[in-house]
């Protein structure tokens, strides 16, 4: 992994040296283990700050939209997809940005580390496929495949999609994951349960509004739960308002989200947010063979119509 | 203040009784984490816990709480009339609060109940509350509350101050609220001969706490100086503008004012507000004074590290409980921009 840091320091120096960006958005070291802050550089000597391991969940795609400057961006394959998806959406242009991709073997779960370890970690290093937490007086080797974030496990596009360069050779692509074992279990229940696991998903939503926000596709000047004239939803935690809150904010996301997973990777109550966009993810697949952000040139399902569009669903 | 001995065995026998005189809080395990929830007859608070991942303050400071019902028929004699809703204000006890937390809500006291203003409904709850607090003997790596104007064994703001030592907690009873519980809940073991023991521990905690901030320059700095200082943007690069820290912060008192109608019933109520959010401070005209998310999370660590110290002079508006710190989706650390405030100079680069 320091191979991969010393790389996009690298590139990043030579960027902003020779002029062609005025930024590298990239990450810094975390104040904790197991999280990296996203930040910026803009002098060439400052470069070192940059770091890359399997604690850069974070999707720098998010940090795009609305800029005037030209920028270097470090982007996993999710980033990358996001990144599409912005320009296809008119939220920053191809020709400002200089995508610095990185073939990406999943980030980690901070959350799923520390309850395994159910001890507090004070540092945290991994090679080969493993991750080493050490703490007060103990030291624990975790699998990393295991520790993934949800998403990262079942990702089937870790290689950037779109880049200027690749820091590294590309890394294999999962074939054997079954993306939507979750949803068809849904899918499966009678109303009465769905309607339960709904509610049990959302319990202890606190309306702080971290998934929103996280999230790239969220960059909307005023959210619709902001709107004050009319005021569409209620700011208090009452369950009708959470549940149009986080159902609305799917459907805004339908044929756009990648499973990046940021919404989850937000959450300060470990709600499993991407529950309420997976099912969509996956009726865009099926119908429209579509996956969000894999190009520049096809414009998505939810914004083009065809004569062949299936209509089955319209009765 | 008196030492008390209370024995493991006796502690549930105990907390039932209580149960009858107090509604009981506790941490209670909520999935992977704890958080303090109304304790059920018989159960017990988990005290095998190092933090909650909200803090306690919601039980004085609901997140959401109606203040007013009224109805807008005018064929009723009273429409268009606001009318207070009854509330409980029956005593209350949390079990197993820990010190920062208990420090937090005298800290949030100032805004709710000084000369200037009483919040009617802060008041008569934070009147009714006993807090038994838990000290830590085993603070974490993100705990900063040595620094920040607190500690571990800190019994300044508790009513009974609880040491865990092995088969029995050794209890400091330090106001009449938290004699008055001791008394309903039986325990009445004399301690004091043990009350050494108390100060060994508190020692040996302190001196596990690695994470330290320093603040005494904070007060003197040209608070312009310090608004206009060149480090905001790049704190505030990462920020998504959520209210994770603010929602989990102990100390944080802001809140807004919503009218719900339904037909021609409405309600007046009271829900905590974030000052990451642009609606903090948007404007009726739709000017916003913080236009920008630098400026956002400026106004928050300003607040509680310049702004609340010049106008209270009594340390930071900070506890050192580390929430902030271990939920923040981006990695914004209070320490960091702590230490790059307080180090500050006009002119000089800091970042």
């Amino acid at each position: 992994m320091s191979e991969y840091a010393e790389k996009i320091r690298g590139i990043a120096k030579k960027l902003l040296d020779d002029g062609t960006v005025d930024m590298v958005i990239g990450f810094r070291k975390g104040t904790m283990p197991l999280i990296n802050e996203p930040c910026f550089v803009k002098d060439a000597a400052k470069v070192d700050a940059l770091v890359w391991d399997s604690s850069c969940g974070v999707n720098l795609a998010n940090y795009l939209p609305k800029r005037k400057e030209k920028i270097g961006v470090v982007a996993k394959g999710c980033d990358s997809r996001n990144i599409v998806t912005h320009i296809v959406e008119n939220q920053i242009t191809r020709e400002q940005l200089y995508i610095i991709g990185v073939p990406c073997t999943g980030m980690v779960d901070r959350r799923k580390i520390r309850l395994a370890v159910g001890k507090e970690i004070l540092s945290v290093s991994e090679a080969d496929g493993k991750i080493t937490v050490t703490g007060d007086g103990y030291e624990e080797v975790l699998d990393k495949q295991e520790m993934l974030q949800d998403n990262c496990a079942i990702c089937i596009h870790r290689n950037p999609v779109i880049s200027d360069e690749v820091i590294a050779d590309p890394v294999e692509e999962q074939t054997d994951v079954d993306r939507y074992a979750d949803v068809k279990a849904v899918e499966a229940m009678d109303p009465e349960a769905r309607w339960n696991h709904f509610e049990q998903l959302l319990d202890g939503c606190i309306r702080c509004y971290a998934c929103r926000n996280a999230c790239p596709l969220c960059y909307c000047p005023t959210c619709f739960v902001d709107e004050s004239q009319p005021q569409w939803v209620g700011k208090s935690v009452d369950k009708t308002d959470t549940r149009t809150f986080h159902f609305l904010r799917a459907y805004h996301c339908a044929g756009r989200c990648t499973d990046c997973g940021a919404c989850e990777r937000a959450c300060p109550v470990g709600i499993p947010v991407r529950q309420f966009t997976k099912k969509l993810e996956k009726d865009c697949k099926e119908l429209f063979d579509w996956e969000a952000g894999m190009s520049l040139d096809v414009r998505p399902p939810l914004d083009t119509y065809r004569p062949e569009d299936p209509d089955e669903f319209i009765k | 203040m008196r030492v008390i001995k209370i024995d493991k065995k006796d502690w549930e026998s105990g907390v039932e009784k209580l149960s009858g005189d107090y509604s009981l809080y506790g941490p209670v395990k909520q999935g992977a984490f704890h958080n303090f929830a109304p304790l059920e007859k018989g159960q017990m608070p988990d005290l095998d816990y190092v933090n909650t991942r909200l803090s306690p303050k919601s039980v004085v400071y609901p997140q959401c709480e109606t203040m007013f019902e009224y109805t807008l028929d005018e064929n009723q004699p009273d429409h268009h009339v606001n009318k207070e809703i009854p509330k409980d204000y029956s005593p209350r006890a949390i079990l197993g609060i820990r010190p920062c937390d208990v420090k937090a809500i005298d800290l949030v006291n100032i805004n709710f109940d000084n000369p200037q203003y009483q919040d009617p409904w802060w008041v008569q709850r934070r009147a009714a509350l006993t807090t038994v607090a838990l000290a830590c003997n085993n603070p974490c790596s993100t705990c900063f509350c040595t620094t920040a104007g607190t500690g571990p064994f800190d019994d300044s703001s508790a009513d009974v101050l609880l040491a865990d030592m092995g088969d029995y907690y050794l209890a400091k009873v330090m106001t009449e609220k938290g004699e008055a519980l001791v008394g309903k809940a039986g325990f009445d073991q004399d301690g004091s001969a043990e009350a050494g023991a108390i100060d060994d521990a508190a020692k040996a905690a302190e001196a596990k706490i690695t994470s330290k901030i320093e603040t005494g320059k904070l007060g003197d700095k040209v608070t312009t100086e310090l608004y206009d200082a060149d480090f905001w943007e790049d704190i505030a690069f990462a920020c998504i503008n959520c209210g994770t820290c603010t929602y989990l912060c102990p100390t944080c008192w802001c809140f807004d004012i919503q009218d719900e109608v339904q037909g021609s019933d409405g309600c007046r109520m009271r829900n905590w507000d974030t000052c990451m959010s642009a609606l903090f401070t948007l404007h009726g005209t739709g000017h916003n004074p913080r236009p920008n998310k630098t400026a956002r999370v400026r106004q928050r660590f300003m607040h509680k590290l310049k702004y609340y110290v010049d106008k209270y002079e009594n340390g930071i508006a900070c506890v050192g409980c580390g929430r902030c710190v271990q939920q923040c989706p981006v990695n914004i650390d209070i320490r960091r921009v702590c230490d790059l405030m307080n180090r500050f100079e006009p002119g000089k680069e800091c970042a």
